[in-house]
């Protein structure tokens, strides 16, 4: 059964897209991650303009960071105000982001920014998570204890002014680098649609030292904000948000993020993160491939545009 | 002996007239013809289902000249202009490994859609300068390049790019036997109407030639409004777009709530 996206202008199979928004949503759920990072990819790899893929997926990201958000702040793990210091940085890095956007694609540049963006990231994330799931293996198959480096470790980033209690996560921190990492990742929401909480929640944990059961309430909470509003200036200067591909996306989403969750708490978690990094590697090196062959057609039109 | 030239002057008299129906080329005969089209709408809703349709058109030629109609002398071709706006067109190229949009160019003003019948093959109607001219046929539409500076073969690559992917993307279409004549002077032009036809007013432009030479055109504006569910949210995506993105936000907010209430566990 095919439906016409009014937005992206042309019809798609309902099916796949259920399917997609599904299955993102499953893995979102095992592994607990947003899973913007994979559904943008998805949605340009099924021939939906990056344009309204990156808006779209933003929007989508609202719907299953809400749910999240909501049961981690019944269980009490949602730090409040941590979240508003980060929301404020968010916030300004989603309207620069926007600004870059709708620069780039003035420029034509867009589509190929999105895909290096994405590669880069993907590859990174991707890899590490498969280099240190493979490595928690090993140690477990020897017997050895994990020694992780301790919370109450300082770093420079500790040193930083204008400090701040946070009571709900129990941390004594400097605004700077929660609101330069909440910039950081609202330029990340407005220019991939995503949620950020791949790269967040672990610069949360590593780098601010923030406890990890506040970190993921916390980042989600962010995440709604962020990109709430970002899909409200992409719809306002770029026109590119598709409801109707939003709306099932994230139905299905939220259906399959259920089973994730289930299916995840069977698994063990090393296997998990090693299986997530092979996927995550897998949808870079998809993208990575797209950029370096020849492309059918080394012409393509777009209307509009006032020349040189 | 003197009746002679005079006889010849006679026979002067008698070929000019003769003489004044051959007329250079580019040059606009006053000619008695008269075209007329005539359409039975001025609007075409189109639904959502819309997977292309034909446009037919009737027309006259007032006051044609019997002998050359019988041997094919006139030809009409009818256009359905789409609405105008600029077009950049990108060429990529390889930097450093991977593809690159490097240059572009911008057309001035072209119509987005573009479908063209013609009793035969428009090439074959009239010679390439008058084509130009009057902006007839697919090779034929003004593609000025905004600011353009560089080389000519360059303009020539940017223009074919364009003209192949607008005919690649079903928006520039030709039917060389769309246009038939169904009697001595009443003919039937068929236009068809790609299904992702712009919304917007656009023109139906008829053009008349006799023997390769332009004789006349007349205009008919259509109104292509598409209707639906899917245009009443592009409309809302592009006249409300900050109420737009606000209900969207609130549909995700929705469902990811009401998605919370009943899977909850406890």
């Amino acid at each position: 059964m095919s439906i016409y996206l009014p937005i992206a202008e042309l019809s798609v199979n309902i099916f796949v897209i259920l399917g997609m928004g599904a299955a993102v949503g499953f893995l979102s759920g095992m592994f607990g991650v947003g899973g913007g990072f994979l559904i943008t990819p998805l949605l340009i790899f099924y021939n939906i303009p990056p344009v309204v893929a990156v808006a779209t997926g933003a929007n989508q990201v609202v719907a299953s960071s809400v749910s999240g958000a909501l049961s981690h702040f019944r269980r009490g793990t949602l730090d409040v105000k941590l979240g508003t210091v980060l929301l404020i940085g968010g916030l300004v890095g989603a309207t620069v982001g926007i600004w870059i956007f709708s620069l780039l694609r003035s420029l034509g540049q867009l589509d190929l920014f999105i895909s290096l963006l994405y590669v880069v990231f993907l590859g990174t994330v991707g890899g590490l998570m498969l280099l240190e799931s493979l490595n928690a293996m090993r140690r477990t198959r020897r017997n050895e204890t994990v020694t992780l480096k301790k919370p109450g470790q300082h770093s420079w980033v500790h040193r930083l002014p204008l400090k701040m209690r946070f009571k709900k996560s129990k941390i004594y921190l400097s605004v700077i680098p929660i609101i330069a990492l909440g910039f950081a990742i609202g330029i990340l929401t407005s220019v991939m649609g995503v949620g950020g909480g791949f790269i967040m929640v672990p610069a949360m944990i590593y780098l601010l030292r923030i406890p990890t059961n506040v970190v993921v309430g916390t980042s989600l909470f962010q995440i709604i904000f962020v990109t709430a509003y970002t899909t409200v200036v992409q719809a306002t200067t770029n026109y590119s948000v598709d409801i109707v591909l939003a709306f099932i996306l994230m139905v299905a989403g939220v259906v399959g993020a259920q089973y994730g969750v289930r299916v995840g708490q069977k698994l063990r978690g090393e296997q998990l993160r090693a299986l997530l990094g092979l996927l995550v590697l897998a949808v870079g090196l998809r993208l990575a491939v797209a950029l370096v062959v020849t492309p059918s057609d080394l012409f393509s039109i777009a209307i509009g545009g006032v020349g040189n | 002996m003197l009746r002679l030239p005079a006889i010849a002057l006679a026979a002067l008299l008698f070929a000019f007239p003769a003489m004044a129906q051959m007329p250079a080329l580019g040059e606009t005969v006053d000619s008695k013809e008269r075209l007329q089209i005539g359409m039975s709408t001025s609007e075409i809703a189109i639904t959502s289902d819309f997977h292309g349709a034909d446009l037919t058109i009737f027309g006259t030629v007032d006051y044609a000249d019997e002998l050359l109609m019988a041997i094919g002398q006139y030809d009409i071709v009818v256009a359905l202009e789409g609405p105008k706006d600029n077009t950049t067109v990108r060429k990529k190229e390889r930097l450093f490994g991977i593809w690159v949009n490097r240059r572009a160019m911008t057309f001035e003003m072209v119509p987005e859609s573009y479908s063209i019948s013609s009793t035969r093959a428009v090439d074959t109607i009239a010679v390439e300068q008058e084509l130009n001219e009057r902006g007839v046929g697919l090779n034929h539409i003004p593609l000025r390049a905004v600011g353009f500076v560089g080389n000519a073969a360059n303009l020539g690559e940017f223009r074919d790019a364009y003209r192949r992917l607008k005919q690649t993307h079903g928006l520039y279409e030709r039917d060389p036997s769309g246009v038939r004549f169904v009697s001595p002077t009443l003919f039937r032009a068929t236009l068809r109407l790609p299904a992702n036809i712009p919304n917007g007013v656009h023109t139906v432009r008829a053009f008349l030639f006799k023997s390769g030479v332009f004789v006349g055109e007349q205009q008919l504006p259509l109104r292509v409004v598409k209707t639906g569910i899917e245009q009443a949210i592009t409309d809302a995506a592009r006249e409300t777009p900050f109420a737009y993105g606000l209900f969207a936000v609130l549909m995700a907010i929705i469902t990811g709530w009401s998605a919370s209430i009943l899977f909850r566990k406890d």
